[in-house]
């Protein structure tokens, strides 16, 4: 038996504590090393200047007015999903079907517009494709939500399959309001009229969106903090025994929870039916009900990170885009450079947790 | 056998977690065919050391000997190849897995696993110091002194001769303890060494040839058993004279609080947990409850406290004022609170139910205030201001109130649960195993605390696991035994074998078959 007499090379210790200022200088770093990795990458593959590359990201997200609103347009509709998935997430109910509650919440706004549209007033018109968007958002996940509160079963498959659902019932409609006819799409709905399309406000498109959902991030801060509703929540959350031991109905705000959940990603669909496209097709959702997980977790549920969270996520989209046409690169590189940023940020996270000490490198520094 | 060699010799060892320093150059001895009780408080640096020895940390500084070489281990299975091996105060075991399979579990070996030859070396070492062990038998089927037997043949499957206990009698009957001891006897006299981490005294005296005392991450000292008494390791790991004395007072003007009429509890998987148990608990007494675990002291109390689904009985709540009884059956907490029953609980999972770890002191202090009021907000002021008065009042050990509970250590944690638990003034305050795992000062803050209810008319249910305990503190104990009552005994008549016999056999009375 051969006795090994040195220390081990490196060490992870978990950190006690860690200063906020600290955190977020990893945090940054971690930025920093992704871009120079993406730029290694970059340069390896298709020998372009990364600088350039980069300069082309910024140009393609922010750089004309029209572009920087498409970018903040964007923002919001992701940011409105993860606010919907937070209370969700902060129970520590897998809800991972926001992508069908945006489909449903988006059929509901477009059939108010589509048989509403000529007859009723404008205020009401609006009033009906709000409340039906959010109707049917948390009915979507009501559903699982009884499920598991009574029968216990298991909510993540739950969503997922429920979005399956909403898909293909987003299919049938896309058939059945078919506009023009053989065209397999909706079309853009009430084009003439433009009912039930949200208005330009201060001469800005999307503005309205983005009021509403800054509205929505400033409410759901307040209510998961400081409402008595939100403590319910955090307990939940953290403990369903420790929830039944204060006599908390934990059935009871499981579906509550949820439906609020349900209702505010419906309310993503009324966003991008009403606020963006003013058409509804199985992209509608596109992806975000998943890409918004990230969002809500990145930024643990504080619904102001998730602005700064957000924006990240959709600048790197509208740059990569931007990319791929002006260098004439396909998706995938793109892809690649949000795939090692994404990486690198939730990567940072290792080394806010713990520290790393290395063999006779006294309280050794990693960042 | 007297042959003490000395088999490790820790050189000041210096380990810190963040800013705590939790061993501070800490040198200790363990020398073969010798047992060595490791003594100390709550987070004076036992575990911590005994984990460094088994390869489960490594020290910041200093160095450590096996049989005179110097040696750095570097993980367990480093420690078990030098002969060291740890039984964790929790099992390390797969249910699911019988004993044999759990012993050879992630050893090295040849393509095809003999179970037959290991359930035979099983057996062997099993015979060799007196163990009882069934190789075939699933953990899942096994008692806790069972599921403890298995580790420790774990341990010596693998060839340890230095063997670390860390507080293992902590979950035994007095009975099994003794079994226990009589096999660590059988090791020691066999040349191995051992170290058994504990906080009972008594225990120390009985088992132990050397003490080493901790206080606050140093070595303050060791001496022989036979040299010195409980009062002097006492002083020592609290580093000041303390009283060793639990008072108790005759019962005041005791009232019939609290009526169990035959109650009967079946758990999800059909097991009768509690049978026809009736009893009655009065206002200025402690009434203790014994049990080996998992004879139903849980049941009992989760199903007063309306936590658990009851299968027939009745439980009656004699209204202190108006002497009206009321059926708490069928209620939820929630329910029970609204009926004006100020009914308290201190569960044994502290911060699995009765406190929320990542929350901090002043939102732990909410749980069972929150709703109070119409506002949809919660109400942050007066939690934090009971947050301050309970870290005052109980000398709670905090970086301050917004620091979540779980950074806490045990005995703090209890604090802050038992604060809040009798800040609401109960009429009925409910304990499981309130001192578990807390080291002698808070242990004895808890006593107080509890005699203070006493004093002040509560009706004080007290399940605990010490016997010596549950006989100084309590005023009569109810005696379970596999879900059935064994007896209601007069604890100021009655012995700690006489208890332990009731335990283990319904009324107490000698095996006939």
């Amino acid at each position: 038996m051969s006795h090994i007499q040195t220390e081990p090379f490196v060490r992870i210790t978990k950190r006690q504590d860690i200063k906020t200022a600290k955190a977020w200088l990893i945090r940054l770093i971690s930025v920093v090393l992704a871009l120079a990795v993406c730029g290694v990458v970059i340069y390896a593959m298709v020998k372009l200047n990364p600088i350039k590359v980069y300069a082309a990201m910024w140009k393609g997200a922010v750089g004309t007015p029209k572009r920087m609103l498409v970018t903040a347009r964007d923002t919001v509709m992701l940011l409105c999903i993860g606010i919907g998935l937070a209370p969700a997430f902060k129970m520590r109910f897998w809800n991972i079907g926001a992508e069908g509650q945006i489909l449903v919440g988006g059929i509901a706004t477009a059939a108010c517009m589509i048989y509403f549209g000529k007859t009723l007033p404008s205020w009401m018109l609006f009033a009906a494709m709000f409340v039906a968007s959010m109707l049917a958002g948390a009915l979507w996940s009501v559903v699982p939500a009884f499920f598991k509160a009574r029968f216990k079963t298991n909510e993540t498959l739950f969503t997922l399959m429920m979005n399956y659902v909403a898909i293909q019932l987003t299919s049938f409609f896309v058939a059945k309001w078919e506009n023009p006819f053989g065209s397999n799409t909706v079309g853009i709905i009430n084009q003439m009229t433009q009912a039930g399309w949200l208005p330009s406000l201060f001469g800005t498109q999307y503005m309205v969106n983005i009021i509403l959902v800054l509205l929505l991030t400033v409410g759901m801060y307040v209510y998961l903090k400081y409402s008595k509703h939100g403590y319910e929540i955090a307990v939940v959350g953290e403990s369903e025994r420790t929830a039944k031991y204060v006599g908390i109905n934990v059935q009871k705000v499981v579906v509550r929870t949820m439906s609020l959940s349900g209702a505010i990603c419906g309310l993503a669909g009324f966003i991008a039916v009403a606020g963006s496209s003013h058409t509804i097709s199985t992209s509608t959702a596109g992806g975000r009900g998943f890409t918004a997980i990230i969002v809500a977790w990145l930024a643990k549920f504080n619904t102001f990170v998730m602005i700064l969270v957000s924006v990240l996520l959709v600048f790197l989209e509208k740059g990569a885009i931007q990319i791929a046409s002006q260098f004439d690169l396909n998706d995938y590189a793109s892809q690649m450079i949000t795939g090692i940023i994404l990486f690198f940020i939730l990567g940072s996270e290792f080394f806010i947790n713990y520290r790393l000490i290395f063999r006779h490198r006294k309280g050794g520094e990693a960042a | 056998m007297n042959v003490s060699e000395t088999a490790i010799q820790m050189r000041d060892i210096t380990k810190t977690f963040g800013s705590v320093v939790a061993n501070d150059k800490v040198c200790l001895d363990i020398r073969r065919g010798e047992i060595l009780s490791l003594l100390g408080e709550n987070g004076s640096g036992k575990t911590t050391l005994m984990n460094i020895l088994s390869g489960i940390y490594f020290p910041d500084e200093g160095e450590i000997l096996v049989d005179g070489k110097e040696v750095k281990i570097r993980s367990p299975k480093h420690a078990y190849d030098l002969g060291i091996g740890m039984v964790h105060q929790h099992f390390k075991l797969v249910d699911v897995l019988t004993a044999a399979e759990n012993i050879v579990l992630g050893l090295p070996g040849k393509g095809r696993l003999d179970m037959k030859a290991v359930g035979k070396r099983v057996l062997d070492i099993s015979s060799q110091y007196g163990f009882e062990v069934d190789p075939e038998k699933k953990i899942y089927n096994m008692s806790v002194s069972q599921k403890q037997t298995v580790e420790i043949v774990k341990v010596l499957y693998r060839g340890a001769d230095i063997l670390i206990l860390d507080e293992p009698t902590a979950v035994l009957t007095p009975q099994e303890a003794d079994k226990l001891f009589a096999v660590l006897r059988n090791m020691r006299d066999d040349g191995k060494a051992i170290v058994i981490i504990t906080h009972k005294l008594h225990e120390v005296e009985e088992i132990s040839d050397r003490v080493a005392v901790m206080r606050r991450g140093q070595y303050v000292g060791g001496m022989m058993t036979a040299e010195t008494n409980a009062r002097e390791m006492t002083n020592m790991m609290v580093g000041r004279q303390v009283s060793l004395n639990i008072e108790r007072h005759e019962p005041k003007n005791a009232e019939t609080r609290l009526v169990i009429e035959n109650l009967s509890v079946i758990d999800v998987d059909g097991v009768k947990k509690l049978d026809d148990v009736s009893f009655d608990a009065r206002s200025g007494e402690v009434l203790g409850i014994a049990g080996i675990s998992g004879c139903g002291q849980k049941e009992l109390l989760e199903a007063i406290a309306g936590l658990q689904k009851v299968e027939s009985g009745s439980i009656a709540y004699i209204h202190p004022d108006t002497k009206k009884a009321e059926e708490l059956i069928g209620k939820n907490p929630k329910e029970i609170t609204e009926m004006g029953v100020a009914l308290s609980f201190v569960p044994e999972d502290r911060l699995g139910m009765g406190l929320v770890g990542n929350m901090d002191l002043a939102d732990n202090m909410m749980l069972r205030s929150f709703r109070q009021g119409k506002s949809a907000f919660t109400d942050r002021k007066s939690p934090r201001n009971l947050a301050e008065q309970v870290v005052s009042d109980l000398e709670v050990v905090t970086p301050g109130v917004s620091t979540p509970v779980r950074k806490l250590s045990g005995g703090n944690v209890q604090k802050v649960l038992v604060g809040r638990e009798i800040s609401s003034v109960p009429r009925v305050l409910m304990t499981a195993y309130a001192v578990r795992g807390l080291d002698i000062n808070s242990s004895y803050t808890i006593y107080d605390l509890i005699n203070q209810q006493k004093e002040k008319g509560v009706a004080v249910i007290f399940v605990g696991e010490d016997l010596d305990v549950l006989l100084e503190l309590c005023d009569r104990i109810l005696v379970l035994c596999g879900g059935k009552v064994s007896g209601v005994v007069d604890a100021r008549k009655i012995n700690k074998h006489e208890v332990g016999m009731m335990m283990t056999r319904l009324g107490g009375g000698e095996v006939k078959q």
